[in-house]
């Protein structure tokens, strides 16, 4: 947020650069941005191969290792003098001998070292090729290690919040560019033609906004067979979450368009005779792009949440599918999370996730328009 | 100004009818009715229905008429009679088990819409005046924050620490003993006494967009001719702030209320779930897994027209406040 202008700090460079140029310096000053940036593109990596970061296969079920709380993970070791090392004590499990109730202990005399890029379950890289190489894989494969501790079935929450990166980051990106596509068709044709359509369009997105979204959603999600399925539960979710979205985008749509309708460009352009999906994609879209691109960063992490409540509330993606909503319904009691906080953990994601994305939107909004510093 | 308001309250018409098929057409979507429902849990339970008797049913339900004809049935019958159908699953006209419910919802978006007003409106005026101060910052932080939990998860970790810390138990809107007893000042009291907590959950998640609003109108009016042309005339600090820049700040503050509502009341929905509250929401849920559509149908058709409701109230305020908007 420094008022100095980009054009004065770089008068030569700034001249000839392209749009995008400006935008990219005008971002880079924006520390908090860049930072999420970072944050968020390192998310999505996970989301990407969440195999490779998982420790622990996110679908076994361990009966040993119910609510098996968290395990501290080690960089140093201090039991004989100083050396590096990455391990973790294993937990001992007994039972209390009144209540029979699982009691974890660590087992400080025994050390599990961990090794880096080593070898664990096998998982398949984008559907493409199989491998079992993880970024940090236990060297005991009967005493895994559980950053995040276990669920109620004894499966590792940590490898369960990475593999449902995938899906809960996805959804937002798949959703958020079905509404631009509804979003700049409807605003776009609102925008540009004005008048009785305009008018017509804008008592329709009024009325989409002043809905309420969640009993909506829970009303059309309530319609979906739960037999289902998990990918076309997936999109039928994305779908659902659109419905109400669009109308966001293409009310910034249309009011970038009636702003661009009256400029000189596009009246020499139209006098010039060119089409008019040419004057909308060639000379029209490029202009505002930045703002929409904005715009949509902003709106993935709403989705995100959406998903998220969705999948909580029993009506979004179910169980077999992992997404982060659908971990939090495990948190749903309060008798299971009294005895596991750790439960809470997908949420943490959550809101880093959103934060992030917030961030880095509204980042890229303040840089989105270098000429107007 | 009646011409606008007239105008407003005609486009209320269209908007309801709107939604009021939208609201059936919702209720409809699922394949199958109630009956295949009621007859799957009757199976369950090793009880067989023949043919006939699921005919007979759906007959006296209606739901053996296309779908147009159930909607303008069910729509006239709440036009004139104010009857929203028979719920199935609790065998008992829909409107007698509405009504406080919605009541309920109704106090607690307006609670948790005026705890937003009352936390946005200080912190954003506070942020613009001593922009880029260690508050306004901790503020921002603070909205961010507020923008990146979802309520529900906000009032999981509250009900966790009210639970293990203070060993409370923080669900419902209402203490045990009052719960089915008729209303009295007790339960009123006993009311605020719990409201406070959803409020609270709901209002962290609203006022975070609404401080942003609030700080960027003021720091587009604090740079302003006029506001220097006030403080050299020797008013006070805070009396010029009030007096000027805040009111006609205050504007676009009174047009969020239309996109607030519906937020406010879909935040509801969830935390009212998770917390277990007497409001709409935890009987929509119910009525939607059940398949129970009247029920579920009145609920969205509610819930939805009292957003528009808000959206009416909001156009009209501001109409009343900006000369410009009812000229138009």
């Amino acid at each position: 947020m420094v008022d100095v202008s980009i054009a004065t700090l770089r008068p030569d460079r700034a001249a000839v650069a392209s749009q995008w140029q400006l935008i990219w310096w005008a971002f880079k000053r924006h520390r908090l941005a860049m930072a999420a940036l970072f944050v968020t593109l390192a998310m999505y990596i996970v989301a990407l191969v969440p195999g490779f970061f998982a420790i622990n296969d996110p679908i076994a079920q361990n009966a040993r290792a119910t609510f098996h709380p968290p395990q501290a993970v080690h960089f140093f070791d201090t039991s004989d003098g100083f050396d590096f090392g990455l391990y973790y004590h294993p937990m001992r499990l007994t039972r209390d001998p009144n209540t029979l109730a699982a009691i974890f202990i660590e087992d400080t005399s025994k050390k599990v070292p961990i090794q880096l890029f080593g070898r664990g379950f096998s998982y398949s890289v984008l559907g493409l090729f199989e491998t079992d190489i993880h970024l940090i894989a236990s060297t005991d494969k009967t005493r895994p290690l559980f950053l995040f501790g276990a669920d109620r079935l004894g499966r590792d929450v940590y490898s369960r919040v990475v593999q449902g990166a995938q899906v809960s980051l996805s959804i937002g990106l798949v959703g958020v560019f079905l509404s631009l596509f509804l979003g700049i068709v409807l605003g776009g044709i609102s925008g540009y033609y004005g008048g009785r359509i305009d008018f017509v369009m804008q008592r329709v997105i009024d009325f989409v906004l002043s809905l309420p979204t969640i009993p909506i959603w829970l009303a059309l999600a309530a319609a979906l067979p739960q037999g289902w399925p998990a990918t076309l539960q997936y999109m039928m979710i994305t779908i659902i979450l659109s419905f109400t979205g669009w109308a966001q985008l293409a009310r910034v749509v249309r009011g970038r368009f009636l702003s661009l309708r009256t400029e000189e460009f596009v009246a020499a352009a139209r006098l010039d005779g060119v089409s008019e999906g040419r004057i909308i994609f060639r000379h029209m879209l490029p202009s505002f792009s930045s703002h929409i691109i904005a715009s949509m960063t902003l709106a993935v992490p709403a989705m995100i949440l959406a998903e998220t409540s969705l999948s909580f509330l029993g009506l979004g993606l179910q169980p077999p599918t992992i997404s982060w909503g659908v971990l939090l319904r495990e948190a749903q009691n309060i008798r299971s999370i009294a005895t596991a906080p750790w439960l809470f953990l997908p949420g943490l994601a959550v809101v880093i996730a959103v934060m992030a994305l917030n961030l880095f939107g509204d980042g890229l909004r303040d840089a989105a328009d270098p000429y107007n510093k | 100004m009646l011409k606008f308001v007239i105008k407003r309250l005609f486009w209320m018409i269209p908007s309801l009818f709107a939604v009021s098929f939208l609201a059936f057409v919702l209720i409809q979507l699922p394949p199958g009715d109630f009956v295949t429902t009621y007859i799957a849990t009757l199976a369950s339970s090793n009880e067989v229905v023949d043919q006939n008797t699921a005919a007979q049913l759906r007959e006296r339900f209606g739901l053996d008429q296309p779908m147009l004809v159930q909607y303008l049935k069910w729509i006239w019958g709440i036009v004139t009679r104010g009857d929203f159908g028979l719920s199935f699953e609790w065998q008992q006209p829909v409107s007698g088990l509405i009504w406080e419910r919605m009541a309920l919802t109704l106090v607690l978006a307006l609670a948790s819409l005026i705890a937003t007003w009352a936390l946005a409106l200080p912190i954003g005026v506070y942020s613009a005046v001593k922009k880029y101060s260690i508050g306004d910052y901790a503020f921002t932080a603070f909205t961010f924050f507020g923008l990146s939990i979802p309520s529900f998860l906000l009032a999981l970790v509250l009900m966790y620490v009210a639970a293990v810390e203070f060993g409370q138990d923080v669900g419902g809107l209402f203490s045990s003993q009052y719960e089915t007893a008729p209303w009295s000042i007790g339960k009123m009291y006993d009311l605020l006494t719990h409201l406070w907590l959803p409020v609270a959950i709901l209002a962290v998640s609203s006022t975070a967009s609404l401080i942003r609003v609030m700080r960027a109108n003021m720091l587009d009016e604090l740079p302003k001719p006029y506001v220097t042309t006030a403080r050299a005339k020797g008013l006070s600090e805070f009396r010029l702030l009030v007096k000027y820049p805040l009111r006609i700040a205050l504007n676009p503050f009174i047009s969020t209320i239309a996109w607030l509502l519906p937020n406010l009341i879909s935040g509801s929905v969830v935390v009212a779930i998770v917390l277990n509250l007497p409001t709409a929401a935890p009987l929509l849920l119910q009525s939607l897994m059940a398949q129970d559509m009247y029920l579920a149908g009145a609920f969205v058709l509610l819930i939805c027209a009292l957003t528009l409701i808000g959206s009416l109230i909001s156009d009209i305020l501001l109409a009343l406040v900006d000369p410009r908007i009812r000229l138009e």
